[in-house]
């Protein structure tokens, strides 16, 4: 059932400086809100727990996608649709573009906010493979000041988070060390546009004398949180991608992520496809 | 609160709690009622409306974040009696059906042409991805569409 509006308080500062002193003010009192595309669907259900929101869609400080020759740096509420049409972005960090590009519908992708899709902390989420595997890092600010740290381990349970009452996601960033690296993106769900995944697997490798170097995989919709797989990447490290190496890496795969069943997928489709997705990726390096 | 901003070229002020969807101000309170509710949770692109350039599902925008900002909805899409080119393809190749997709179908085709004015069969399938239609098959709404540009 639709909530009852009055209940719900959405008050629009003038800065970021005035959004923080907000939060500050009243720990825990009041929580940000973004482009809506996740929050205004729990209040339509009925679901939407918390009453007082702070509106930071319109603050210019934490829009804006900065390069420099060592990083690209994305604004909190940079979307979806931005990401897409951003050159730098399309050629060194195209498995971010196309989690975006598959997230939603067009109206979605002009609201929808990397920012919005990492803290609203969905284990299906688009965005967080794609960002896990390009070892992305988070910058979290307070009135307290600003503290970066690594976006793999930022999630500790399901919908738990290392962020603060008092904090605001600000800013991603990501290394640009992806030259000569092989991008794998794929979301698989019922229907390309709209749907959210039943699995979705974003990976990176390098190649060195046919061996792979560099390796990073990321799962979503297969545990209760977007997961790094770390114990299959070992297993990778220094091999050939060939047939025992890809028996070895699905062996290890399947011991990392703990797919259940929903809604719009079952515990054994999931890690099915996982399997599957990880052959085609490495089957791609061969 | 007062809320102000622009639809279909003229400035409007509602009174609004800070929540309220913008579908519902806009239907109720400003009885445009061009704009439909399907889903009410952003999958079926129904309660489209074109928000500072971009089209966006109005059951997802809280009205506080519209203060300042410029919509436009089906109703004005058209020029007094100047029906929109793709208006008149959606008529002439019956593109519209029941008639609850089409508002929101229109305006992401507008959008669509707007930003690609010849777009690519996977273009057209991209730009108009989020709007569900029952009743068509699509192909009728994929053609009016092409028909549209094509003028």
């Amino acid at each position: 059932m639709r909530a009852f509006i009055p209940n719900y308080q959405l008050t629009t500062p003038s800065s970021l400086a005035e959004a923080l002193a907000l939060l500050n003010g009243e720990p825990g009192v009041w929580k940000p809100f973004a482009g809506g595309t996740d929050l205004m669907v729990l209040l339509e259900a009925g679901k939407l727990p918390h009453h007082n929101y702070v509106n930071i869609w319109g603050l210019k400080e934490l829009r804006g996608i900065e390069v420099t020759d060592s990083h690209v740096t994305l604004g909190a509420l940079t979307t979806y649709t931005e990401v897409q049409s951003h050159p730098v972005l399309q050629n060194e960090f195209p498995m971010l573009c196309q989690a975006a590009s598959e997230t939603g519908g067009l109206a979605i992708q002009n609201r929808g906010t990397i920012g919005g899709n990492i803290v609203n902390a969905s284990p299906a989420a688009d965005s967080p493979p794609a960002l896990l595997a390009y070892d992305a890092e988070i910058e979290l600010i307070s009135t307290d000041g600003s503290r970066w740290l690594p976006y793999s381990g930022f999630h500790t349970g399901y919908k738990q988070m290392l962020i603060g009452p008092t904090e605001l996601l600000a800013r991603v960033r990501m290394s640009r060390n992806t030259r000569g690296a092989t991008h794998y993106y794929r979301k698989v769900g019922t229907r390309k546009a709209q749907a959210i995944s039943k699995v979705c697997l974003a990976a990176l490798a390098k190649l060195d004398n046919d061996q792979i170097s560099d390796c990073r995989i990321a799962l979503g919709s297969v545990a209760p949180i977007v997961v790094r797989c770390v114990q299959t990447e070992d297993v990778l490290r220094g091999q050939k991608p060939d047939i025992d190496t890809i028996k070895s890496a699905c062996a290890a795969l399947s011991q990392e992520i703990s797919p259940i069943d929903d809604i719009r997928s079952t515990a054994d489709y999931r890690l099915q496809v996982a399997r599957n997705l990880l052959t085609d990726f490495l089957s791609t390096l061969a | 609160m007062l809320i102000t901003f622009n639809v279909n070229n003229e400035s409007r002020t509602v009174d609004v709690f800070p929540m309220a969807r913008l579908l519902d101000v806009l239907r109720e309170q400003l009885h445009l009622t061009g704009t439909k509710e399907g889903c009410g949770e952003g999958e079926c692109g129904a309660c489209t409306v074109v928000l500072d350039g971009q089209i966006v599902n109005s059951c997802l925008v809280p009205v506080a974040q519209v203060n300042g900002s410029e919509i436009k909805t089906i109703e004005g899409v058209a020029h007094q009696d100047q029906l929109h080119a793709v208006q008149q393809a959606f008529i002439d190749h019956g593109g519209a059906q029941c008639g609850i997709c089409t508002p929101g179908m229109v305006l992401a085709a507008v959008d669509l042409l707007n930003r690609i004015p010849q777009p690519s069969e996977t273009e057209i399938r991209n730009g108009l991805a989020g709007n569900l239609c029952r009743c068509t098959g699509y192909m009728k709404i994929f053609e009016s569409v092409v028909r549209a540009y094509q003028k």
